[in-house]
């Protein structure tokens, strides 16, 4: 790899791809944004206490359940990804 | 529009919460150095309550948890942990948090402060999905620590000692792994050995592809170890094991000759014993009878006891049941896992073991406690064992149990919570001076209706019928060197009546005082004798039963009396002022004799200080306005030292001593001030600095009281000089925390006082009120409110006033929770199920072991209280609700309307119909069904109608209409009713058999929240968008909308302000006003179509006008409620807002553009030279979603006294001010909100 292109960039978004979770790119399908925002939406409820008892509170349920719930579904919280083309 | 956010109450949730002995100090004696675990040193426990971190102090001997220390910290606490390094006495404090950096923090007794230690910077700031700060743990031996996010990004940072020993801490290791999720972290015990974390992870990257659903479904959680080399320095991924997919937490096993090691994890329903290389050993949670099939039980806290040769767990399922966890084990090997009922206490977020034997209890919802052990659950219980597990064809054979009443916990304190507050409203329904704040607060059956008092609370010990109104009341001690008082002298118009303080309080006539006069002064004079002044004269009482005598020369009487341990002033009519000391001999000598100008108003000598013969400074207030401070010092004796003028005639004077102080329990350091204090005639407290030398006075301070003089009266609290002051309301100057905080107590209007201190109450107050001798204690010092408590039955959802009545109408409402006839229903089947049991069968043996205690177990059975054990789980899309009118003055219920058929009250309201038949009605919209998930559904919703009957105690139900959606807003308009059903705002009219629709209009986004009208706008908030403008053109019959906001807002709260302004809170925590700029509201209200032409032509699927929004700012809290309101009569109206962490806030707009510039430059400064303690950049919390505008944050300001005197002096410097001006600027300012 020449100097040069470690800064063209297409290789610095691809270092921000690889570190920062969720940086998008151009190719990104409709899915795969929807995964992130819900993932980033489900992490930050975590994170912030008052809206996570907030969900407790209209969900009737402990604030520790809540916060198992959201990170049970973190893992497909879009359902099913859609069949991929052939291509 | 500048506003000034000051928060009145902050927030009483707990987050998370950790113990250990963050002073270092003992208790008893030095601890044993070297020893880790020595058991004497006192424990703190430090509480994340969102946004501010408390240090709490059990006291043992009276069971009560004192607050030490509470520091708001200007960021979301997320994780807390302890450590300490070995050897050492004292443990650090490290805060997971928003702020994308590790903060070390340690407690300094001395300064009472939290000191940063170590900030160490890893990430962006903010709760994201990658950068750590959710998850924390350290090494029990305090050499490494761990800080993780919930996905990918794990830190460790190793800690250590510098040769001065002082804390160290290395740049961090990366544990990462990309696309897992990480759900508990941990550290292994592992005594010496490499320090080891485990976490529960879930790779997700497989089920992102997968489309056939394969991969999601054979997701496989794992039990990864992570082993930090300190000899390489490096972390490597030493294990991956899988493990049950319920898992949620995991708890340290005591290892290193302690324990086997290892973790206990926690999963849904079961509890296993994991380790590296050994084999699972597994358990089932015991589940509660009535728990429908379909829910797991889940551990939400968990506390871990060790003492030398024991150790054990108690872990809390989301229901409040405590199991008690023991191991069997032999050297590394476990055999047997047993899980025990304990006891049953309200679902908390955290619980806490402490070495002296308390319990700790941070309730998620709800009031905390301290519990007391009784035991530690050594009897027989319903017990689920590894040994016992059985596998069946449906999975394993689960273990049933019945909640019993606490038999290993004891309830010793509680900690008074506002989380969750639903809803607030202030107004003063019970004609006091200042408004209550109505606050509906809490969860389910733990649901309370609390008014808030500003004030402190008092309780009431004694109240006693004199014969007569007394005018004053003194006590007095025997002995200097006494514990306790004496007699309480109380005087009447023309006689004295001594009460003398034993086991009883009782009258006596021995006490040599004149009792035919009235006193104007009674007191303790030099080492063990006493004095009376009356108006003829002093009797000076000698400890051997000697009466002393002076009188008055002539025809003169005494007016005014000043006197301290040694030396007495009266004033005679006419204004001669007379001076006296007490000599080597214990006489009282006359010294000095000095004429007024005229007659003397009130007088005043300062105490004597330490050490000192005398004091030198004496302070006579006259009725021309001003004050004197005349010297005492024998050469220049009644010499005018300094003069200060008032603004009316000076009532009553009174010196406080504040004594230096170098660090303490309570105090940074203080050099001894000495304050004089004047209460005035036209009601304000009057408040100097007197120089100790020149006597000169500075730094003044005025408050208004009430609309009485304030009289001022000395008195203790904890173990200080503070002062009451007398006025329509008594007020207590105390200091606390370092600061003089002055506040009114909660009682009636009292007409004298006197500190109070017998055997059975150490420091109370004796006090006179009309007829009657009160004796009373004060209570929670430093809080803002005191409250009373009514319960409720259900979650509050809303409440209104109803004016006429003063009474409060609240609808409650729970999701999946039984209704009240089947939970008696259920209750009575579960009490004849234990019949059967105790007549014959295993449990038999431990009943009888109990003797005696069988009875009362049966009994308690009978009344659990469903506060404590909370309502028996139903159907997640069961509803159950309830409709009631409340009278706040008596606290009754005086009608409760329990709704039938799965129906859900949501919103409320009155309205008067303008065909007034009716009057006054209750409106109530309804949900039936409702269900939130995986869209929200609802079979139907419904308005009620109800009518006032029995005087507006009861309701009956006119009628009710259907509507289809869910009717979340109701709101009176013009003799109508204004509905927001779903998406759709509908005007109705009252019909004979339902209400009949006249109007709708169908154009808003998602579902209507809120409404309110003002003249002929409606102000209507969407639940995602924010809010919209409205008007109702009578003469065409249409509503239509002609100005929105651009900016999409999750709305929870909204209040209109004015007639173009409205103030919204969000779901994220801001508060912002939306104002409708002044020339479009001039153009809509010139037209004469109202702007309805130019809503006709639409812009971009909006309304034509946008509002602005001309103030944001971060709370960091949901903000449930707001309302525009004046706390202090005669003061401005401010908006107080209530959150969901149970604080409440005020926004006070400021009157000058002065005030503006003073306050955002000492908050500029004060960003710089004072950055919040978590690491989080102020300005950047403040602007979390939207950049702050034109708010000014009070509570940062109000950081300021506790800053070094220096950067004091250096930010007044930069202000051109003295920092006394400053101080007086932040008091001002707030006196002016509460």
């Amino acid at each position: 790899m020449q100097a040069s292109d470690r800064f063209n960039i297409n290789s610095q978004l691809e270092h921000l791809q690889a570190k920062y979770v969720g940086t998008g790119h151009a190719d990104l399908n409709h899915f795969e944004w929807a995964l992130n925002i819900q993932r980033d939406s489900y992490a930050s409820y975590i994170g912030h206490y008052p809206v996570l008892a907030y969900f407790a509170i209209a969900e009737n349920e402990s604030i520790g359940r809540e916060r198992y719930n959201f990170m049970q579904k973190m893992l497909l919280p879009c359902g099913l990804p859609p069949e991929r083309d052939e291509d | 529009m500048y506003l000034y956010s000051l928060t009145l109450q902050r927030a009483t949730g707990a987050v998370c919460a950790v113990i250990g002995s963050f002073s270092g100090r003992d208790s008893k004696k030095s601890a044993a150095s070297g020893s880790s675990s020595s058991s004497s040193s006192t424990q703190e426990i430090a509480v994340a309550r969102g946004t501010t971190l408390e240090l709490l102090r059990p006291d043992p001997e009276t069971g009560r948890l004192r607050t030490l220390l509470s520091v708001d910290v200007f960021g979301a606490i997320r994780s807390l942990a302890q450590f300490r390094l070995t050897g050492a006495t004292k443990d650090y404090l490290v805060v997971g948090s928003d702020s994308g950096r590790l903060v070390i923090l340690e407690y300094s007794p001395d300064r009472n402060r939290l000191d940063k230690v170590h900030q160490e910077t890893f990430g962006k700031s903010g709760c994201r999905r990658i950068v750590p700060g959710q998850l924390l743990a350290v090494d029990p031996k305090g050499r490494a620590l761990c800080i993780a996010a919930l996905e990918k990004q794990k830190l460790v940072y190793v800690l250590n000692r510098d040769a001065a020993a002082r804390l160290t801490i290395s740049s961090p290791l990366e544990a990462h792994k990309s696309n897992t999720l990480t759900f508990s972290l941990t550290a292994l015990d592992c005594g010496f050995d490499n320090p080891v974390f485990a976490a529960i992870e879930l790779e997700y990257a497989e089920s992102d592809r997968d489309p056939t659903g394969q991969a999601a479904e054979q997701a496989q959680k794992h039990l990864t170890f992570y082993e930090l080399d300190l000899g390489l320095n490096h972390v490597s991924r030493k294990a991956s094991e899988p493990i049950d997919n319920g898992a949620n937490l995991l708890v340290t096993v005591p290892g290193g000759g302690d324990g086997p090691s290892g973790l206990l994890v926690c999963c849904d329903n079961f509890v296993l014993y994991r380790n590296q290389g050994h084999p699972e050993v597994r358990a089932v949670i015991p589940r509660r009878a009535d728990l429908p099939a379909e829910r797991g039980v889940l551990i939400v806290a968990a506390a871990t006891h060790r003492q030398k040769s024991l150790f054990f767990f108690l872990l809390q399922t989301e229901y409040g049941d405590i199991f008690k966890v023991d191991l069997e084990h032999s050297n590394d090997t476990v055999t047997e896992l047993r899980i025990k009922y304990f006891d049953t206490i309200p679902v908390t977020s955290a619980i806490c073991v402490l070495r002296s034997g308390f319990l700790f209890a941070a309730s998620e919802f709800g009031n905390h406690a301290l519990y007391q052990f009784r035991d530690i659950g050594r009897d027989v219980d319903v017990e689920s064992s590894s040994a016992t597990l059985m596998e069946t064809d449906e999975g394993f054979q689960p273990v049933f149990f019945q909640p019993r009443a606490l038999k290993n916990l004891y309830r010793i304190d509680e900690i008074e919570s506002l989380m969750p507050i639903m809803d607030m409203r202030v107004a003063n329904l019970f004609d006091e001076e200042t408004p209550q704040v109505f606050t509906a607060c809490g969860r389910g059956p733990r649901s309370t209706l609390r008014i808030l008092r500003p004030g402190l609370a008092i309780s009431e010990m004694a109240r006693s019928m004199l014969p007569a109104e007394p005018i004053a009341v003194w006590t007095v001690k025997k002995n200097i060197n006494d514990m306790f008082d004496a007699y309480i002298v109380v005087s009447f118009a023309n006689v004295t009546l001594v009460l003398s303080i034993g086991e009883t309080i009782e009258e006596v006539s021995d006490s040599q005082f004149l009792d035919t006069t009235h006193s104007l002064a009674v007191s303790l004079l030099g080492e063990d004798s006493l004095m009376q002044v009356h108006p003829n004269g002093i009797r000076h009482i000698r400890e051997d039963g000697r009466v002393n005598e002076w009188r008055t020369p002539g025809k003169k009487t005494i007016t005014k009396v000043g006197s301290n341990r040694l030396q007495v002033v009266i004033a005679l009519s006419g204004g001669e002022l007379i001076y006296f000391e007490m000599d080597m001999t214990g006489q009282l000598m006359e010294v000095e004799k000095q004429d007024m100008s005229g007659d003397v108003a009130c007088l005043a000598i300062a105490p004597v200080p330490e050490g000192r013969q005398r004091s030198r400074f004496l302070a006579v207030g006259s009725y021309d306005n001003t004050i004197r401070i005349l010297s005492l010092d024998p050469d220049d004796c009644l010499q005018p030292l300094s003069v200060q003028s008032v603004s009316s005639a000076p009532e009553s004077l009174m010196f406080l001593e504040v004594q230096a102080s170098v660090g303490g329990e309570d105090g940074a350091d203080h050099p001894a001030n000495l304050f004089l204090n004047a209460g005035l005639q036209n009601g304000v407290l009057f408040r100097t600095n007197v120089d100790m030398v020149t006597g000169q006075l500075s730094d003044t301070r005025s408050r208004f009281l009430g609309l009485r003089p304030p009289k001022l009266f000395p008195c203790i609290v904890s173990h200080r000089q503070a002062m009451l002051c007398l006025s329509s309301r008594p007020w207590l100057g105390y200091i606390h925390q370092g600061h003089f905080l002055l506040t009114p107590l909660s009682c009636d209007t009292l007409e004298s006082a006197a500190s109070f201190s017998s055997d059975q109450c150490s420091e109370g107050v004796v006090a006179v009120a009309g007829d009657a001798l009160r004796i009373f204690t004060i209570e929670r010092l430093g809080e803002t409110f005191n409250e009373t408590a009514i319960p409720l039955r259900y979650t509050p959802r809303k409440f209104v006033i109803l004016p006429k009545k003063k009474y409060l109408a609240v609808i409650e409402s729970d999701k999946g929770a039984l209704s009240a006839e089947e939970r008696e229903a259920a209750k009575k089947e579960c009490l004849e199920a234990a019949g059967v049991t105790e007549n014959g069968n295993a449990n038999n043996g431990d009943q009888m072991e109990n003797g005696d205690g069988q009875e009362d177990g049966a009994e308690d059975r009978n009344t659990l209280p469903d506060e404590q054990y909370g309502y028996p789980k139903a159907e997640s899309e069961r509803w159950v609700s309830c409709i009631r009118i409340l009278d706040p003055k008596s606290r009754d219920t005086t009608c409760l309307l329990e709704l039938q058929d799965n129906e859900a009250a949501v919103s409320i309201c009155t309205v008067n119909f303008h065909d007034k038949e009716h009057g006054t009605l209750l409106a109530v919209g309804t949900a039936k069904g409702l269900q939130f998930w995986p869209k929200r559904n609802l079979s139907a919703g419904f308005i009620h109608i109800y009518k006032f009957v029995d005087e507006g105690r009861s309701l009956e139900l006119l009628h009710k209409t259907q509507v289809e959606e869910v009717p979340l807003a109701l709101c009176q308009f013009q003799g109508r009713l204004l509905a927001g059903v779903g998406s759709v705002l509908r005007l109705y009219d009252l019909g004979k058999r339902k209400l009949l629709r006249k109007c709708e209009n169908k154009l808003f986004p998602r579902t209507i929240v809120s409404i309110h009208t003002y003249r002929d706008r409606i102000y209507v908030g969407d639940m995602q968008e924010s809010f919209h403008y409205c008007k109702y053109r009578r003469d065409e019959n249409q509503l239509y909308i002609f100005a929105d906001d651009s900016v999409p807002r999750w709305l929870t709260a909204a209040n209109h302000i004015d007639f173009d302004t409205m103030a919204g809170a969000d779901k994220f925590g801001n508060i912002y006003f939306a104002r409708l700029p002044q020339d479009l509201s001039d153009e809509i209200e010139e037209d004469p179509t109202g702007g309805k032409i130019k809503w006709e032509q639409g812009k971009l699927n909006g309304a034509p006008n946008k509002v602005e929004e001309i103030v944001q700012f971060h709370v960091g809290d949901v903000v449930t409620c707001l309302q525009k309101a004046s706390l202090i009569p005669g003061g401005g109206e401010c908006l107080i807002y209530g959150t969901v962490m149970g604080s409440v806030g005020a926004l006070l707009a400021f009157t000058s553009r002065e005030d503006v510039d003073f306050f955002s430059h000492l908050e500029m400064h004060l960003r710089q030279e004072h950055p919040p303690l978590c690491g989080r950049d102020h300005m950047a919390y403040r602007s979390a979603y939207f950049p702050v505008k034109d708010v000014i944050d009070g509570d940062l300001c109000e950081q300021f006294p506790s800053l070094p005197a220096d950067m004091q002096r250096k930010i007044a410097d930069e202000l051109d001010r003295t920092p006394g001006e400053i101080l007086k600027k932040l008091e001002d300012i707030r006196n002016k909100i509460i």
